[in-house]
């Protein structure tokens, strides 16, 4: 009887670890950042119909890089984790950080269990009642890692440039115009082409709002707000 | 084998429904009280809401309930809502044994924003109306013991561009009226109100104060509804809903349309 090939638990994280980040690195990127009113999230996306970014519930939005299939299964299962437990408790009790440790447990399992890792990251963001509180922007790798990042985040291919990039442009406080061409120009910094509202996927957690406070910006507001900067 | 494994993926429509997923994961979860036979005597009496109605005018719909619910010949509540916001183009007012019916109202608002947002779109006006239906169905082994819940449901459908209304019985049977129609235990005598006043695209003004004083005969003539309370200050709710979507009348504008009605009657009455 042949002996099965013996890798050591070591070896076998690394190769799916190198795999999974092979796969987000050939994606395009998602940043998320915190304005005046609330929390914005821009995509470099030229489908129209294909989202990376989408609601989940009243606060909070999903967004997701990498493998489209796997990140779309993930944001199914957060609507109904976050339906289900609304409509069980009240809709106040369903948080961001609860999905996102959900997401986090599911992630670290299927890394460390199934042959093939998830090859993808997501965001949790929760923008927070006007009484105070704060944004928060939960950032879920691969392999179930979980960080909580402040005033931005970043994910995807060239993730690591644009933060370098927010880290030195970002203020507190921003407008969302203003936030809006810094977020396009953060996509911009690994690239020599200009990105137009035609590659562009945006959406706001719009404090504002009323209950759902999940909102898409449409290419035709994009224009707008980006031409100005032109 | 596996061809059957992603095949059952395509079969499975249901998966942007809610209440299918309650009944995979959690149906203890699914508001149902069918314990009992239809044999056994009825439930204690339990609050009950009375009267809604839904008429079409000029710009859409416009839904409007008083504000009372009954237990048995008591007042169990004197401003309850039962009107609600279904989702941004359609509303829906109940009517029937409150505790269902308020849990039904919740459970189809959780229906359609789950759809929407697993689905990327809303569901159509018609997809919507039909869904109700099935959960009205779904509750017939209580309405056998006396829980019934007999919704109006009204939108605005976009694709026409008008307001719809429908109605339904116990049985989950779904009926869509072209003008009017008023249910609960003053329905009847709303209806006959709305039946004398009611005229095709009345202007929004007129449209509410037909649907007040339908709601007024009907305080006057079924010990259920209430009418308008001076005195606390509660009046009817009224919600409209149009292109531009799902929207409340304001108290106020409500009260001073009553006061005219009252006003009105004095002299005649």
């Amino acid at each position: 009887m042949p002996l099965p090939y013996y890798v050591s638990p070591e070896q076998m994280m690394k190769d799916k670890a190198e795999y999974a980040r092979k796969g987000i690195s050939r994606g395009k990127s998602i940043v998320a950042l915190e304005y005046s009113d609330g929390v914005l999230l821009v995509a470099e996306n030229p489908s129209t119909l294909l989202h990376k970014i989408s609601e989940i519930y009243d606060r909070i939005a999903f967004a997701g890089v990498g493998k489209y299939n796997e990140f779309e299964n993930l944001r199914i299962a957060g609507v109904r984790h976050a339906d289900l437990k609304g409509y069980s408790y009240s809709r106040g009790d369903v948080t961001g950080k609860a999905l996102a440790n959900a997401y986090s447990q599911a992630l670290g399992n299927i890394f460390t269990q199934d042959i093939k890792p998830f090859e993808v990251e997501v965001l949790v963001v929760e923008v927070a009642e006007a009484n105070g509180s704060k944004n928060e922007i939960y950032h879920i790798l691969y392999d179930g890692t979980i960080e909580d990042e402040h005033n931005y985040a970043a994910m995807g291919g060239q993730a690591d440039e644009i933060r370098r990039f927010l880290k030195d442009n970002y203020r507190e406080g921003l407008p969302l115009e203003e936030a809006l061409q810094l977020g396009v120009r953060a996509l911009m910094v690994t690239q020599n082409k200009a990105l137009t509202e035609l590659d562009l996927e945006v959406a706001v957690l719009d404090r504002t709002k009323e209950r759902r406070k999940f909102r898409r910006i449409p290419p035709e507001a994009l224009s707008q707000i980006l031409g100005g900067s032109r | 084998m596996t061809d059957q494994r992603w095949q059952a993926l395509f079969g499975d429509y249901s998966n942007a429904s809610f209440v299918e997923l309650l009944r995979a994961t959690s149906p203890h979860m699914l508001p149902s009280l069918s314990a009992g036979s239809p044999e056994e005597p009825a439930l204690p009496a339990s609050p009950h809401g009375t009267t809604i109605l839904a008429l079409r005018y000029r710009d859409g719909v416009l839904m409007a309930g008083d504000r009372q619910a009954t237990e048995g010949f008591q007042v169990a509540h004197r401003n309850i809502d039962k009107i609600y916001k279904a989702d941004d183009f359609s509303g829906i007012g109940i009517a029937g044994a409150a505790g269902p019916s308020m849990e039904m109202a919740r459970l189809f608002q959780t229906e359609l924003e789950h759809y929407e947002k697993v689905e990327g779109e809303g569901l159509s006006l018609e997809g919507k109306a039909n869904r109700l239906a099935q959960m009205i169905r779904m509750n017939l082994p209580a309405a056998m013991q006396g829980l019934i819940v007999v919704p109006i449901f009204a939108g605005f459908d976009e694709k026409a561009g008008v307001g719809r209304i429908f109605k339904y019985d116990i049985t989950g049977g779904r009926y869509e009226e072209a003008e009017y129609f008023a249910q609960g235990s003053g329905g009847k005598d709303a209806r006959d109100s709305l039946k004398k006043r009611y005229r095709k695209d009345l202007p929004k003004a007129e449209a509410l104060s037909v649907a007040l004083e339908a709601l007024m005969d009907a305080a006057e003539e079924d010990i259920g509804t209430g009418g308008p309370d001076l005195v606390r200050g509660i009046f009817p709710s009224v919600k409209t809903i149009t292109r531009s979507g799902f929207g409340e009348v304001p108290e106020d504008e409500v009260r001073r349309a009553c006061e005219a009605l009252l006003a009105e009657r004095k002299g005649r009455l």
